[in-house]
């Protein structure tokens, strides 16, 4: 089969040729065209089929004429040149890179434009004369790159970035190599002439370089520390914080009594080390947003209705309860309304998790979040966005607290026993050389508080941790933060959300029940649900033989009921039970979607409709079913409970029609009775649930596109390797232990010098980074196995 | 061996100057995206290759 030159997409059956080469589609053709007239076909030399294919476009970015909608787009503008950045999704490759930093090629408008291909954004200056916003927006999406913009983007705010990781590393490692520099004379302690002369500048100037390290670099381990002590917590950053301090002020104190050369090497490798840990463990996935709510879902603007019948576009926060609203077909209904005009079929599976679209007359009410499949139709708002029926569930105060605080680590409940040991040790030793030699007490310890900082074991867990969190993200399991790692190995119970997480979006299961379909039947059949425009006629469109087209006599749609079709002599119902009117004991009315179908006044059957379950659905249940408590938490009916009785293990629990709030409710409930619980949810109206959870996971078949606020997101295609990651995290926690037995045979060692008081600062140096490096070279070793034996089970 | 004071006073003035022009380059964003300019600067080179042997005579109106 011929692959389409653009997209790589297979031809099917509509292939076209053009210029020698194939398409897919006339829209691939076109991108094609424009790219290959402006002389941009260089796009397709850098990658084979770097293309995307174009949606619709026309009439969608509309709003973009509504100057105050436009500004709150744009990042900067002064006076003509404006400067506007856009999220596009679709950016994956060096092509994409290419052409869109080409765009003054397609339009003479566009001054610059610069991609940032992690974050997949693309910052655009352009001449607002030469090119207006919307036909910015409808070039970027004519080239199959539409930006994504939505509601979030008009609440915005000037991003800061924060780098000041970044400056606090660079002083460090810029401080730790010069004062290893500076102290490289001192450390074989020779008498020279020359050393003696200048040894006191090279210690002044380590103690110069040292400053901005302890208050600048290592700042944030005093404000943990002393945030954890006012909470009465001992946590990790307690010891670090005394170790720094302590080694900075007998250091300081050393070379103004002139006793020696202080520690200042140990000090400044010790941050460095420290905050290179801090670095490895930074979430690294910057083009996936783990905060999103339905703010970044809702569209930005709607079309609202005058009082003269004219249109015009309206941003969303001016929608008052009263105004008339028109939602065109895949629109989204940002509001509550009330079905006014129109034939409306509203999808709700985001918002409610229910599987087929619900059809709604005019007086009907609508919630907000739905999307509208069919034609136009016309709305009155009843509530204003925020105080919608979906998005007051985002003013439960679970959104606002942060689940990281509450978390209580191996790190800190081991530093806690570590601290107090430490301490006792540190006066121990001072009380027995008071007795025996009172001149050594105060450096034995200082002594034993710098070389028992817990250097190591600070470092064990980021970098265990910051290792998984990559392997991680190779196997398409995306974690927000490396600590949830260690949630992910203390999870007791898992809750799967039904539509859309257990159950994939396409490929609907169909099975037909009923006496066969004559040849003459399934042909008018066909062509009349090639007519219909209804989701499930185009469903089972998909999946019915297409060879047999023929011209009915006539057709007519009964809008929510079904298909009466006629040709030659056979008249076909096709839709709803009580639309058919088969035989009533055929007929039970079942919470499985069904399309009946009946053939001059007969009954013939029915199209069950299934959900396709997820590959590996069962092994994934059976596994975690072992040692884990299984809760299924849908939102839809109970049609498929039979189906899924098959596949649970018998322990499990199955509730349905589950509310938003109702999901969020039943977590804290078993989270009350001690559980910890792993939420696998995939729509807004898993959004309560996921965060009130200990790990929420979100399921999506294109990680690109928007997911609730989460604390991982899981491509769609490793869903059977759920219990994979559950073992590496439990395995994960296991390296951790034994590198806080590798480090504390270190401190033991280091411990050994410093209470019998001959901790010189040479065997600091040496001591302190060895410890260090080992444990950096110990986890990341452990971690590459497991990786590669993970990598090994995919390829079997 | 006073010269030891000179040689402290370079050095020390060599590593300032680095270190001020890293936190500078911080500052202007340059570790902000750490990818996408590896992938750009082989950009120009193909694109000027594939102008001059197709299209000799628009080779002036693209640079």
């Amino acid at each position: 089969m011929a692959q389409c030159y653009h997209c790589g997409d297979p031809c099917d059956d509509k292939e076209i040729k053009h210029k020698d080469k194939s398409f897919c589609c006339q829209g691939c053709a076109t991108v094609f065209d424009i790219l290959h007239e402006s002389d941009l076909s260089y796009y397709y030399d850098l990658e084979s089929t770097p293309g995307i294919s174009p949606g619709e476009v026309d009439g969608k970015f509309d709003f973009l004429d509504n100057e105050s909608i436009a500004e709150k787009l744009l990042e900067f503008h002064d006076g003509d040149i404006k400067i506007v950045s856009f999220l596009i999704p679709s950016i994956h490759c060096s092509s994409c890179i290419w052409v869109l930093e080409n765009l003054q090629k397609l339009n003479a408008g566009v001054r610059t434009s610069q991609v940032d291909f992690p974050k997949k954004t693309v910052r655009i200056t352009y001449a607002s004369e030469e090119v207006s916003l919307k036909e910015l927006v409808t070039l970027l999406a004519r080239l199959g790159y539409e930006p994504y913009i939505s509601l979030e983007n008009a609440d915005q705010k000037k991003k800061q970035v924060n780098r000041t990781l970044i400056y606090q590393l660079g002083i460090a490692g810029f401080a730790f190599g010069n004062v290893m520099f500076l102290s490289f004379p001192e450390y074989f302690q020779v008498e020279e002439f020359w050393l003696d002369r200048f040894k006191h500048l090279f210690r002044w100037l380590m103690f110069a370089y040292s400053v901005p390290v302890v208050f600048y670099s290592a700042k944030d381990y005093f404000i943990s520390a002393y945030k954890g002590l006012r909470s009465k917590i001992l946590n990790i950053d307690v010891p670090i914080a005394l170790g720094i301090l302590v080694l900075f002020l007998r250091s300081t104190l050393e070379i103004v009594m002139d006793w020696g050369t202080g520690f200042f090497d140990s000090l400044t490798g010790l941050v460095f080390f420290l905050l290179v840990g801090k670095f490895f463990q930074q979430k690294t996935y910057s083009y996936l947003s783990f905060e999103r709510d339905y703010k970044s879902y809702f569209p930005i603007a709607i079309t609202r209705i005058k009082e003269d019948h004219s249109e015009e576009q309206v941003p969303i926060y001016e929608v008052l309860p009263g105004d008339r609203l028109l939602v065109r077909n895949k629109e989204l209904l940002p509001v509550d309304a009330i079905l006014l005009k129109g034939d409306a079929l509203i999808d709700y599976s985001f918002v409610t998790g229910e599987a087929v679209p619900v059809h709604k007359d005019s007086g009907d009410k609508l919630f907000a979040g739905g999307r509208q499949e069919g034609g136009i139709i016309e709305v009155q708002a009843m509530k204003g966005v925020e105080q919608s029926y979906l998005t007051q569930l985002w003013s439960n105060e679970v959104f606002s607290t942060n689940k990281q605080h509450l978390f209580q680590s191996l790190t800190d409940r081991i530093s806690k026993n570590f601290t107090i040991g430490v301490l006792s040790l540190a006066f121990l030793a001072t009380l027995f050389w008071l007795v025996v030699d009172p001149s050594k007490a105060f450096q034995v310890f200082t002594a034993v508080l710098i070389v028992a900082c817990p250097c190591a074991i600070a470092l064990a867990s980021p970098f265990t941790l910051g290792n998984l969190l990559r392997i991680f993200g190779k196997q398409q399991l995306y974690l927000k933060e490396s600590y949830i790692i260690e949630q992910m190995a203390q999870v007791d119970t898992v809750v799967f959300d039904k539509t859309g997480t257990i159950t994939t979006h396409q490929k609907s299961k169909i099975i037909y029940e009923g006496i066969p379909l004559t040849e003459e039947e399934s042909a008018v059949l066909t062509s009349s649900l090639r007519a219909s425009n209804h989701p499930l006629s185009r469903a089972l469109y998909d999946l019915l033989n297409k060879n047999n087209i023929t011209t009915l006599d006539s057709f007519e749609e009964v809008t929510g009921k079904g298909i009466l079709a006629t040709h030659k002599n056979r008249q076909l119902k096709i839709g709803a039970a009580s639309f058919v009117e088969a035989q009533k004991e055929s007929l039970e009315e079942t919470n499985e979607t069904s399309v009946y179908v009946s053939s001059n006044d007969g009954y013939k059957g029915r199209y069950v409709f299934q959900n396709t379950y997820r590959k590996g659905l069962m092994e994934v249940f059976q596994e975690l079913g072992k040692d884990k408590k299984l809760v299924i938490l849908s939102g839809d009916n109970d049609g498929e409970r039979e189906r899924l009785q098959m596949i649970l293990p018998k322990h499990a629990v199955m509730l349905f029609e589950q509310k938003p709030d109702d999901k969020l409710q039943y977590i804290k409930n078993l989270q009350k009775s001690g559980k910890k619980v792993m939420m696998v949810g995939d729509g807004l109206n898993d959004a309560g649930a996921l965060a009130q959870s200990d790990v929420g996971i979100v399921i999506s078949e294109n990680v690109n596109v928007f997911s609730p606020a989460c604390d991982g997101i899981l491509d769609a295609s490793r869903f059977q390797n759920l219990t994979d990651f559950f073992q590496i995290s439990k395995k994960g926690m296991k390296i951790i232990k034994w590198s806080f037995v590798l480090s504390l045979i270190y401190n033991l060692i280091g411990l050994s010098f410093a209470v019998s008081g001959n901790l010189s600062p040479v065997v600091a140096a040496i001591l302190m980074p060895l410890s260090s490096i080992s444990i950096v070279v110990f986890t990341t070793v452990a971690t590459y196995f497991i990786g590669k034996k993970l990598a090994k089970k995919e390829t079997l | 061996m006073t010269i030891i004071y000179m040689l402290l006073a370079i050095s020390v003035t060599v590593a300032v100057l680095f270190f001020i022009v890293f936190i500078i380059s911080v500052k202007k964003g340059q570790y902000d995206d750490t990818y996408t300019p590896s992938v750009r600067m082989l950009f120009e080179d193909e694109v000027i290759k594939e102008v001059s042997t197709d299209k000799p005579q628009t080779k002036n109106d693209n640079q």
